[in-house]
């Protein structure tokens, strides 16, 4: 008996480093639901009438014993409405889906749009991946922190701003860039994002789009092609189809 | 293959970079030989050549542009002459899949014909776009929107799919706006819908945004996140083209692939075929990013020079060619090469093979010598750390693992006998993972150890030397 015990001791103490007391950050995100005075399952979520409708345009896009499909774009119309996406629109969207909470909750937390926390009204999503840093977003990010006085994943105390560091935005010849919302904001220097969050914060509406002069992707300072008028239709036609 | 593999292990286990650097000239990811030259000289491109004219939004976007310059003409005609018309232009074309791995699109496109069980087919169009470095697909959506929905209507009447989904990023909201007014514009002009063209084929085309996960632009992860589920990929087979979304037969093309298909059948294959060295053919969207003093993107012909290509669209590198230090040649996932062989590289598949890389989606980014080269690279693991589904053990604790030693490396705060760890790690990362996310974390590590060693070593000599005073001084 008391050789079994001290075994079992040896063996606690042998894998004691296998113990540990407080969670790994694996992730930027925590994955696990707390219920909060803001955002819990009895505070009541419900689709407004506009978006009833919408609900019902999305639902038409997927063929019949699969609008489950739909899961996506209804979490991200409940996320437009509410301005983050609560744990009650998850049900919503559940209920509308006759999926088990679960199918939705496990979707939610896998994509990174879905903000499971309340989310400040501009949210200014910051791309610091490798195309971006090289042109230097490390100065775009501090001047948002800066500006803003927060930190990353953090929200302002009058609920306006919330910076997020995120990868690749897909704008990366147009490196370093921004997206507040919905819009991409292009070729920043610090100065420009300066500018950037001012505007916001002024309640202007500051034009999306590239920063140092040009319309889009073209190379800056004159085309290098492009340059003629696009050929009509039937250019270059084929014999088989004249 | 198995040869060559337990040879490059057996090599692999001896620390020393002599025994490394041999084994990696043998082992080349696939049995391609060198392409033959057919010209003296591949681009610049002549305008009357480019297929995306509309590229830098210099014209209008919506369909009264579009149909001036070319778009949705003959498309009647082309839909009439039935699938075999249409497979065997883009055989003839030798067009290879756009979004990376470049599989003949011709090859992939006839899988879809065999003879139907009662279900439907479906296109699915992979428009979610999260390669770093790559951004050539969202011009193609914002500026031309309508070659995305003729090449839709176009490869689905091929594969003779029922509709087709376009699976975009969900980031890219304003581009997912205009691919909806194109195809609204295209719904009421009759184009798509029931009587495509009045050619008597119906077809549908839907769009559909993600929600920001990079690993669902792989093929089975797509199509199980637009099911509405996590983007976690699955295991093949059985391929799409068997069971794929919904349960039903699908293939899963790019954007460029798709929007390019009705330019081949109009002008012919052999229009396209000319373009570029064969197996390599026709015409291609490049981003030039990073240290470049004017970065773009820009349609080029297929094997150009990649010092002309950089030199000539995006006006050369910072300081100029010799102050290069390397580019990553396919976005993210392509393995580094120095500039000793950027020198003479040529962009295309065989081209970047043969210097132990890859085209993939065709994104350069340059890295001029005042890049923290091991830094760039971490940021790269990092990204992919964060983007693995976390399905596969490998790679989810795999690149976690590749992520703090890297972290160590920026500052050489590591012995080194790790780098052939990190190496060994690498390669136990590769090829054992269900999609090709873990492949394409390994390469860049791969590339920065076999070009960059000595800068490694450097740091960490530095390092130790620093530690080593401050001991002493204590």
């Amino acid at each position: 008996m008391l050789a079994n015990l001290r075994k079992i001791g040896q063996n606690l103490v042998r894998n004691g480093r296998n113990f540990r007391t407080s969670a790994v950050p694996m992730s930027d995100n925590l994955f696990v639901h707390r219920d909060s005075p803001e955002d819990n399952p009895d505070i009541k979520f419900e689709f407004t009438a506009d978006n009833q409708k919408r609900v019902e345009a999305i639902l038409a896009l997927y063929p019949e014993g699969h609008k489950r499909a739909a899961m996506i774009p209804l979490l991200d119309l409940a996320q437009r409405q509410h301005g983050w996406l609560p744990i009650s629109a998850m049900h919503e969207v559940a209920n509308i889906l006759s999926l088990p909470k679960m199918r939705v909750y496990e979707v939610a937390t896998f994509y990174t749009m879905f903000m499971r926390k309340p989310t400040g009204k501009y949210h200014v999503q910051v791309c610091t991946t490798t195309p971006c840093w090289l042109r230097g977003s490390d100065e775009v990010l501090k001047t948002c922190k800066d500006v803003l006085g927060i930190g990353v994943g953090e929200t302002t105390k009058d609920m306006q701003f919330t910076i997020s560091e995120v990868e690749c935005l897909g704008a990366c010849v147009n490196a370093p860039m921004i997206q507040v919302n919905d819009d991409y904001f292009e070729d920043l220097t610090a100065d420009d994002t300066k500018q950037i969050l001012c505007d916001l914060k002024a309640g202007k509406k500051p034009a999306p789009g590239p920063r140092n002069g040009r319309f889009a992707s073209e190379p800056a300072g004159g085309l290098t092609s492009l340059t003629s008028e696009p050929t009509g239709p039937g250019f270059g036609l084929q014999e088989a189809l004249k | 293959m198995a040869g060559t593999l337990s040879v490059s292990r057996l090599a692999i286990l001896k620390p020393n970079l002599g025994s490394v650097v041999p084994c990696l000239t043998v082992q080349s990811r696939n049995q391609s030989t060198e392409a033959p030259v057919t010209k003296a000289k591949y681009g610049p491109l002549a305008d009357e050549d480019r297929i995306f004219t509309n590229l830098y939004g210099r014209h209008d976007w919506r369909l009264k542009g579009a149909l001036k310059r070319g778009d949705w003409y003959k498309t009647k005609e082309i839909i009439e002459k039935g699938p075999d018309f249409i497979l065997n232009e883009v055989k003839t074309s030798g067009l290879r899949g756009r979004g990376g791995a470049g599989f003949p699109s011709g090859m992939k496109w006839s899988f879809m014909n065999k003879p139907s069980d009662g279900r439907p087919k479906y296109l699915v169009v992979n428009a979610d776009e999260g390669e770093p470095g790559t951004c050539k697909d969202r011009e193609i959506m914002r500026h031309d929107p309508h070659k995305l929905v003729e090449g839709c209507l176009v490869a689905g009447r091929a594969m003779g799919a029922r509709a087709a989904y376009i699976y975009i990023r969900g980031e890219f909201y304003n581009e997912a706006s205009n691919m909806q007014v194109a195809i609204a514009e295209a719904y009421q002009a009759g184009l798509i819908g029931k009587n495509a063209c009045g050619s008597g084929y119906d077809f549908d085309v839907i769009m559909h945004r993600g929600a920001g996960a990079y690993i669902c632009g792989e093929e089975t992860a797509l199509i199980e996140s637009l099911e509405g589920k996590q983007g976690k990929p699955r295991l093949k087979p059985p391929f799409p083209a068997d069971i794929g979304v919904f349960g039903c037969p699908t293939t899963v093309a790019n954007v460029e692939t798709v929007s390019v298909a009705p330019s081949i059948c109009r002008r012919g294959g052999k229009w396209f075929v000319g373009l570029g060295r064969p197996r390599n053919s026709g015409t291609k969207l490049f981003n030039i990013s990073g240290h470049v003093n004017t970065p773009c993107t820009v349609e080029e012909e297929m094997s150009i020079p990649l010092r002309e290509l950089i030199e000539r669209h995006a006006g050369g590198v910072r300081g100029g060619w010799d102050n290069l230090l390397a580019v990553i040649p396919g976005g993210s996932s392509t393995p580094l090469i120095p500039q000793s062989v950027c020198n003479e590289a040529i962009m295309d598949f065989d081209g970047l093979v043969a210097v132990q890389t890859s085209l993939g989606t065709a994104a350069l980014i340059v890295m001029d010598k005042s890049t923290d080269i091991v830094k760039a690279i971490t940021r790269l693991i990092m990204f992919y750390k964060h983007e693995s589904c976390g399905q596969c053990t490998p790679c989810r604790e795999g690149i976690s693992w590749m992520n703090k030693i890297m972290t160590r490396f920026v500052t050489g705060n590591a012995q080194p006998s790790e780098i052939d760890m990190l190496w060994e790690l690498s390669k136990q990362i590769e090829g054992h993972t269900i999609c090709a996310l873990g492949d394409g974390a390994a390469w860049p590590v791969q590339g920065l150890i076999r070009h960059f060693r000595p800068e490694l070593e450097e740091r960490m000599r530095v390092f130790h030397q620093k530690d080593k005073k401050a001991a002493a001084s204590n």
